[in-house]
């Protein structure tokens, strides 16, 4: 039988790959935007999982959102390292830091 | 308008004028100030003294300004004339006004002639305001001015390191001495609870044998006042251990030398000891201690005077020489005969340097009389006028016919009067100052015998070898390396013609004003008739010692430096280590270079090594830098510019606060 805690280990599993594809990916700017839809999925698991374990559907409503907002941001962070390609001519994270104090 | 404010103000005003519009007027217009302004002092000084000779003077105060007035202290600025004011005034005016002139000549060709006017000035400000004080503190404000200025002159030449640190002795070790006079303000001032000179002087008899207690001791009180105040004496004075800047103040320009350092400002200490001597004669401790020193000092510098070779040195010890004599003519309690030794000696002392002066400009800034002789012929008047001080300090003079030269009246009494006086130190004081005598007759003649006869020597100097551009090898046979000493201008051989009519006659003229008539002081010093009387009725063999000195040293420098030359060397060989003595000035420099002067150096290296740089800096302002400086650069290091630690820190931080809120 699959319980509930089945459902948060996965969500949590793919919440810290996300986080650690963020902090120790260190060549594409890319696969930050990927691990950002990667913890935002976890997230969207976790809602529907206590959704379905509580009997509410207001979690299964904010995944909805979730979800739509989740396509706008990489439409959006698409565009802008389409521009940011262009002026800098890369997109390697080791590139990025010109807000170095 | 009363002329003793013209006198005393027209020297400031003309310092100033001089001192700070010098560079917009030029050199001509300020010395022309400076100048006129202290003949037009020297011109109002003599009638003052004159009245004071005739008779008709009065002692007068004079208020200024009122200066301090804070409870039971209280005093003002104000001018007071009485007899030893105007001795002191004729003295200074006078000398003063001739070095003013003599510098047109000397300091002609110097690039900051105006400063040099100003500050000659200025020192005569302040002196005149030392001797017309009515009350202590302004005395020391004098005191201090004149300190000052010295410290200015000496160090004239800022631009020589060795006139830099002569210029910090001086005023290091007149420091010591001011300590001593500022002490014994404080005390006067708690002991009588006025600073007005006449008030302490009235109130002085009633406080003899009294004690106070000073430096967890018990002392009797006038004895301590007078010691402290001896203190300031001997260092303005140049006295036994505290003489050591006067010869490295000849550092300074020649009329500087003149002027302060032999004829007014070193005078001070003993116009102090005139001046309080009502004060001094209730405490005959201290009168004894200054007997010891100022025969000490007598002597001590005239031996030191014998060995030095620079012409000025040799003078400059003179000096302190001289002093001595004051010293002890006061110690004795005749200071009448103290105060007609300074009168004499400022001008055959003036006259000597200003003659020394004229040497050295006729032999191209030369002042080591190894290199001179034979200087006779070539600068006669300076030579004439060289002779008259000498003759007048060696003391020529023949008491059965009732003439000689100013030394002659003046030192003789001196003499006289110490033997009078019949106790153990003053006994002491004249057999001392008669030894100086004869050492003074010495130096002096070995001096003159260096310098004007003999064969020329000249080649042999640097100064006259940069000037003719020839070694001794290429000049050969000829010593003079072909110079010429050339006599100087006018206005330096002025000042000599007076200050020579001053040497010879100073002591004729005025001998019994100052040395028998009581009235001519009318009470501004204490007058010892007794003494004084006693005096005249020595045997002849003391009435004719001194001069029989004078004859043995003369005749002693003749066959030295004369008639047989090696006699000097080989005496010095012969001495060989009291002559070292000697020449090394008794050590007395290396003996406070290093009980002094090397422990402040290494007090202060200590300080600023291990306290200031090691402690303070170290955990203050270079502890607090460093500490900030490794901070910044930690926090610098979290801003890397990366986005993922920026967000991994976000998370981190995200994490803390639910954790907080959560647990």
């Amino acid at each position: 039988m699959i319980g509930i805690e089945h459902y948060v280990v996965v969500s949590s599993i793919l919440f810290v790959l996300g986080v650690l594809g963020i902090f120790m990916n260190r060549k594409n700017i890319i696969i930050i935007l990927m691990a950002i839809e990667l913890i935002l999925l976890s997230v969207n698991l976790n809602l529907v999982a206590f959704s379905a374990y509580l009997g509410d559907l207001t979690g299964q409503v904010f995944a909805m959102f979730v979800l739509t907002v989740a396509a706008a941001e990489a439409a959006i962070g698409l565009a802008i390292l389409v521009i940011y390609f262009r002026s800098r001519g890369t997109i390697a994270v080791d590139d990025v830091n010109r807000m170095k104090g | 308008m009363n002329s003793i404010l013209i006198i005393v103000f027209a020297p400031l005003l003309a310092a100033i004028v001089a001192g700070l519009g010098g560079k917009w007027m030029g050199h001509t217009a300020a010395k022309v100030i400076t100048t006129a302004g202290l003949f037009l002092a020297c011109a109002l000084s003599w009638p003052i003294f004159l009245s004071f000779i005739g008779g008709t003077g009065e002692a007068t105060v004079t208020p200024v300004l009122t200066w301090v007035q804070s409870g039971a202290m209280s005093f003002d600025w104000a001018l007071r004339v009485d007899t030893l004011t105007a001795v002191m005034l004729v003295v200074i005016t006078s000398v003063s006004a001739l070095v003013h002139l003599y510098s047109w000549g000397y300091m002609d060709e110097d690039p900051d002639q105006s400063r040099f006017f100003a500050y000659l000035s200025l020192f005569t400000f302040a002196m005149l305001m030392l001797v017309t004080a009515d009350n202590l503190v302004q005395m020391f404000f004098g005191w201090e001015g004149v300190g000052l200025a010295s410290y200015l002159l000496i160090g004239f030449w800022y631009k020589k390191p060795s006139a830099n640190a002569a210029a910090i002795k001086a005023f290091v070790v007149n420091r010591v001495g001011d300590l001593g006079f500022m002490f014994g303000i404080f005390g006067t001032f708690l002991v009588f609870q006025t600073t007005s000179i006449p008030a302490i002087l009235d109130a002085a008899p009633a406080m003899a044998g009294s004690t106070i207690t000073f430096m967890g001791a018990r002392w009797d009180t006038m004895t301590i006042l007078c010691l402290l105040l001896f203190v300031g004496a001997m260092g303005k004075s140049a006295q036994l251990g505290l003489h050591t800047w006067l010869p490295d103040a000849m550092e300074g320009p020649t009329p500087v030398s003149a002027l302060i350092h032999a004829a007014t400002m070193v005078t001070a200490g003993v116009f102090m000891v005139c001046r309080l001597s009502p004060m001094f004669q209730t405490a005959p401790d201290a009168l004894a201690v200054v007997t010891v020193v100022g025969a000490a000092t007598c002597f001590f510098a005239a031996t030191i005077g014998t060995t030095q070779w620079d012409i000025k040195r040799v003078i400059a010890y003179s000096t302190c020489s001289q002093l001595g004599y004051m010293f002890f003519a006061a110690g004795v309690g005749a200071y009448g005969a103290a105060m007609f030794h300074l009168f004499t000696h400022a001008f055959f002392k003036a006259l000597l340097f200003l003659g020394a002066g004229s040497v050295i400009h006729a032999m191209h800034h030369e002042q080591d009389m190894r290199y001179y002789g034979g200087l006779r012929k070539h600068i006669p008047i300076t030579f004439w006028a060289m002779m008259f001080g000498t003759l007048a300090i060696t003391g020529v003079g023949i008491y059965h016919l009732g003439a000689g030269f100013a030394g002659f009246w003046s030192k003789d009494a001196i003499l006289e009067v110490a033997y009078a006086a019949a106790g153990e130190y003053s006994t002491l004081a004249f057999w001392l100052g008669t030894i100086a005598a004869l050492l003074t007759s010495f130096y002096s003649w070995r001096l003159m015998f260096l310098t004007f006869w003999g064969k020329p020597r000249w080649i042999e100097s640097e100064h006259i070898q940069h000037s003719v551009h020839k070694t001794p090898e290429q000049a050969g046979e000829d010593t003079t390396g072909g110079y010429h000493p050339h006599e100087s201008p006018w206005t330096m051989l002025v000042p000599l013609g007076v200050l020579s009519v001053g040497a010879i006659f100073a002591g004729q003229v005025f001998h019994d004003a100052f040395l028998d008539q009581e009235g001519f002081w009318m009470g501004a010093i204490a007058y010892d008739a007794h003494l004084m009387h006693a005096m005249h009725e020595v045997p002849y063999w003391v009435k004719y010692a001194a001069f029989t000195v004078m004859l043995i040293g003369l005749i002693g420098a003749w066959y030295a430096y004369i008639r047989n030359k090696d006699v000097p060397r080989q005496t010095a060989e012969q001495l060989g280590p009291v002559y070292r003595f000697v020449l090394n000035k008794w050590y007395f420099d290396e003996l406070y270079n290093f009980i002094f002067v090397k422990p402040a150096f290494w007090l202060g290296r200590f300080f600023w090594k291990k306290g200031d740089e090691g402690t303070i800096d170290r955990f203050g302002p270079n502890g607090i830098a460093w500490v900030v400086e490794r901070g910044s650069g930690l926090a610098k290091s979290v801003q890397s510019g990366y986005l993922t630690s920026y967000a991994l820190i976000m998370l981190l931080g995200l994490v803390a606060a639910i954790t907080w809120v959560l647990f």
